[in-house]
């Protein structure tokens, strides 16, 4: 009888994470004010569509020779700057938004570069400010999605190649350009998907006719006009947009693995001539456009952190409190529908659909949705945390999900029979057979989903009030005064720990992993 | 007794029907081609595989609402016989109590067990640290504690040289006598059902044949054995 009320666990967990998802929206829908765009609201929808497709295909274009480069050259620090490739996927936001603004805003390095040439000075906000955030931020990741599709050839292949006497015109022609067919499109198109929730980013450096994205448009129409209508339009347009492109994605990209085999050897006999002074140019570029600006924020943190105000020391104590939260919900919910999935049976199918679905909405649409649903009851305020918490944990779901399922299927395949002849199951199979073995894969999850959660600027900027206001949004509030020494500061405190949390979960899982 | 009753088991074109029964404590080597569906016949008995049509019944008792921990069964798969992050002492106890609240007495008997199999001291270890042979008695060990009515033997000893496996087979006779259990061993090799089995079952054709003296079946093949022995 029991096992029969444990089958249910996951069937139940997955319809309340679709009824989470769902409500909102229907909540958006219900209150929409008519369905007619204004002319604000079509630009902001352009704009979405248009600075998402520009980050993604600059991001992606960028990475090729850099991703090249990574993968037929080695040298000295090459492991070191693949690690910091996956560095930026754990950035706050609003830290790498406080980063670009420290090299290329009116005081940084660059304009004082190009006034010494009497040229005049840049500015980083506006639409441009917001592609190149986006860039810096998704590069990253474009490079390992590429440098993955590399090192996904066999080096049987390149061997072949050489032995044949191919030159690096043909190995381009008959081993990479196959390649990035078939790798390019995916990268492109999660980029996007990333760039169009976008939120932080436009909020700090977009903003104006020009550079409104639909989520900021739906956070200015709660938060300044209180137009609870013309947000739920807003938010029932995004909600379109990412599930067209959500569902999209889900059918066409194959998850990237992170970290997984990255580490492999570079090509024994590399090209010379002009191509090793441009593998060298294109590491060289990519390693100082993402780490000058990440220097610049511990540069500039270092000495404000002495004497950050009182009121940034309790965000941190509130954003740890939501991030941990949010994280063991997160993870216990993706282990769980994990291991249905797995197992397979009926309702696999939408178990795995439900745990997809957050994909297809972003945080403010939940954040309006849910800030409709509760308002008659309670002031939305009051529930800032809660909810963030919430938010928080159904978005990273699916990435951890993403994470766990083909390690819980190994983990079937390999000892689901033993287990289940030993009769091993409920708290008894956890504690001797999914923890240990899983281990490894849910300390990096919980990494993942602490730091996310711990750097999300989002629906936490709908509801929160000076009290309940979390480390990111207050590094955007100070950001936003311009008192920038403190802002730096609190940028570097809250990279310090969103890594930290990220190493804690990580290395705890890896040490706890059985062999 | 260990009775099919008209068990049909099948998957997309993959097709056995088994019809018969095996008397308690009977040691029974199940041969045939590959792909005829040795395996398939065990998982049945284990749980791992329902049959389209018939029930497997043990001493008269319906075996197919039972889930496979609780069945009177213990199987020893081809490999994955032992957790590799558990050490061997916990490999066992889960024989014993799968919480691993294991009593100060059962904790003795684990040891005792180890020693019986020739692992004395070693419950500590971890599989990696054993050789493939140890392996094979720390599974047999673990049957022993088990102590369930039927063993099913999925090839467990197939990446064992002869002297290994020969060894392994006789620790199984010292296990099945000990215990009384009925053994179905499934082999590809004739020497292995003579040395070890009175009965023969022969899996063919999409037919589990009806159980025959292992020696008179040898002795004088039907076509379909014949046609697998070569």
């Amino acid at each position: 009888m029991a096992s029969r009320i444990g089958a249910l666990i996951p069937a139940l967990l997955a319809g309340a994470l679709a009824l989470f998802v769902l409500a909102p929206v229907l909540a958006v829908a219900a209150r929409a004010t008519g369905f007619a765009l204004g002319p604000a609201d079509w630009a902001a929808v352009r704009f979405t569509a248009a600075q998402a497709f520009v980050s993604a295909l600059v991001s992606v274009t960028l990475a090729v020779p850099v991703a090249r480069a990574l993968a037929r050259r080695s040298f000295a620090g090459r492991g070191a700057l693949i690690t910091l490739m996956g560095a930026p996927f754990l950035l706050p936001t609003i830290v790498a938004v406080l980063a670009l603004v420290a090299v290329f805003g009116r005081a940084g390095v660059v304009n004082q570069g190009l006034g010494l040439f009497g040229m005049g000075p840049i500015s980083v906000y506006g639409a441009h400010g917001v592609v190149l955030a986006h860039v810096f931020l998704n590069l990253p990741l474009a490079v390992r999605m590429l440098l993955q599709g590399w090192q996904a050839i066999p080096s049987e292949r390149f061997r072949l190649a050489e032995s044949l006497g191919f030159g690096p015109a043909q190995m381009a022609r008959h081993l990479e350009w196959p390649m990035l067919r078939s790798v390019a499109p995916g990268a492109f198109l999660v980029i996007f998907v990333i760039c169009l929730t976008s939120f932080a980013v436009a909020l700090t450096l977009g903003g104006g006719p020009g550079a409104t994205t639909v989520e900021l448009a739906i956070f200015q129409a709660v938060r300044f006009e209180f137009n609870l209508g013309r947000a739920a339009l807003l938010a029932a347009v995004q909600f379109a947009l990412c599930a067209v492109v959500a569902v999209l994605g889900w059918l066409l990209v194959t998850p990237a693995a992170f970290g997984a085999g990255l580490g492999r050897q570079a090509l024994l006999r590399p090209p010379g001539g002009w191509r090793r002074g441009g593998d060298a140019l294109a590491i060289g570029l990519a390693a100082a456009f993402l780490l000058l600006p990440l220097g610049a924020v511990v540069l500039r943190g270092l000495p404000g952190l002495d004497e950050l105000p009182a009121h940034v020391w309790a965000a941190a104590g509130r954003s740890v409190l939501v991030a941990l939260t949010s994280t063991a919900v997160t993870v216990a919910a993706a282990l769980v529908l994990a291991l249905a999935v797995a197992r397979g049976g009926r309702g696999a199918g939408a178990i795995d659909a439900a745990a997809a679905l957050p994909l297809a909405t972003s945080g403010l649409v939940l954040g309006v949705g849910l800030f409709l649903m509760v308002q008659p009851f309670v002031s939305p305020a009051r529930l800032a945390l809660p909810v963030t918490v919430a938010v928080n944990a159904a978005l990273t779901l699916p990435f951890v999900y993403r994470l766990l399922l083909p390690e819980a299927r190994v983990l079937l395949s390999d000892y689901g029979r033993l287990a289940d002849s030993l009769g091993l199951r409920g708290w008894a199979r956890l504690r001797w057979l999914v923890l240990p073995r899983l281990a490894r894969p849910l300390g990096f999850g919980a990494g993942l989903a602490a730091a996310l959660s711990m750097g999300d600027l989002g629906v936490i900027a709908l509801f929160a009030t000076e009290q309940s206001a979390t480390l990111p949004l207050v590094v955007q509030r100070l950001m936003g005064a311009y008192r920038l020494e403190a802002a730096a500061g609190a940028a570097l405190l809250l990279v310090g720990v969103s890594f930290a949390l990220f190493w804690v979960f990580d290395y705890g899982g890896r040490r706890y992993a059985a062999v | 007794m260990l009775r099919f009753d008209r068990v049909v088991l099948a998957q997309e074109e993959f097709r056995l029907s088994v019809d018969w029964e095996l008397p308690a404590g009977a040691r029974v080597a199940v041969i045939g081609p590959s792909g005829a569906g040795k395996s398939t016949l065990l998982a049945a008995v284990a749980g791992f595989f329902a049959p389209q049509s018939g029930r497997v019944l043990w001493q008269g008792a319906d075996l197919g609402p039972l889930d496979p921990g609780a069945r009177p069964v213990t199987i020893l798969f081809q490999d994955q016989n032992l957790f590799p992050h558990l050490t061997l002492a916990q490999n066992l106890g889960l024989g014993l109590r799968p919480d691993l609240r294991l009593s100060a007495a059962q904790r003795t008997q684990i040891d005792t067990v180890l020693e019986r199999v020739g692992l004395g001291g070693m419950g500590a270890r971890k599989p990696a640290q054993l050789s493939g042979g140890q392996i094979g008695r720390a599974s047999l060990a673990r049957a022993l504690l088990r102590a369930r009515p039927v063993l099913l033997l999925d090839e467990p000893f197939a990446a064992l040289g002869p002297a290994l496996k020969a060894e392994m087979l006789a620790l199984v006779a010292e296990v099945a006598d000990e215990t009384g259990a009925l053994v179905m061993m499934v082999t590809h090799d004739p020497a292995d059902a003579k040395a070890f089995a009175a009965l023969t079952v022969l899996v063919a054709d999409g037919l589990a044949h009806a159980p025959a003296p292992t020696e008179a079946l040898f002795a004088n093949p039907p076509p379909a054995l014949r046609a697998y022995l070569g």
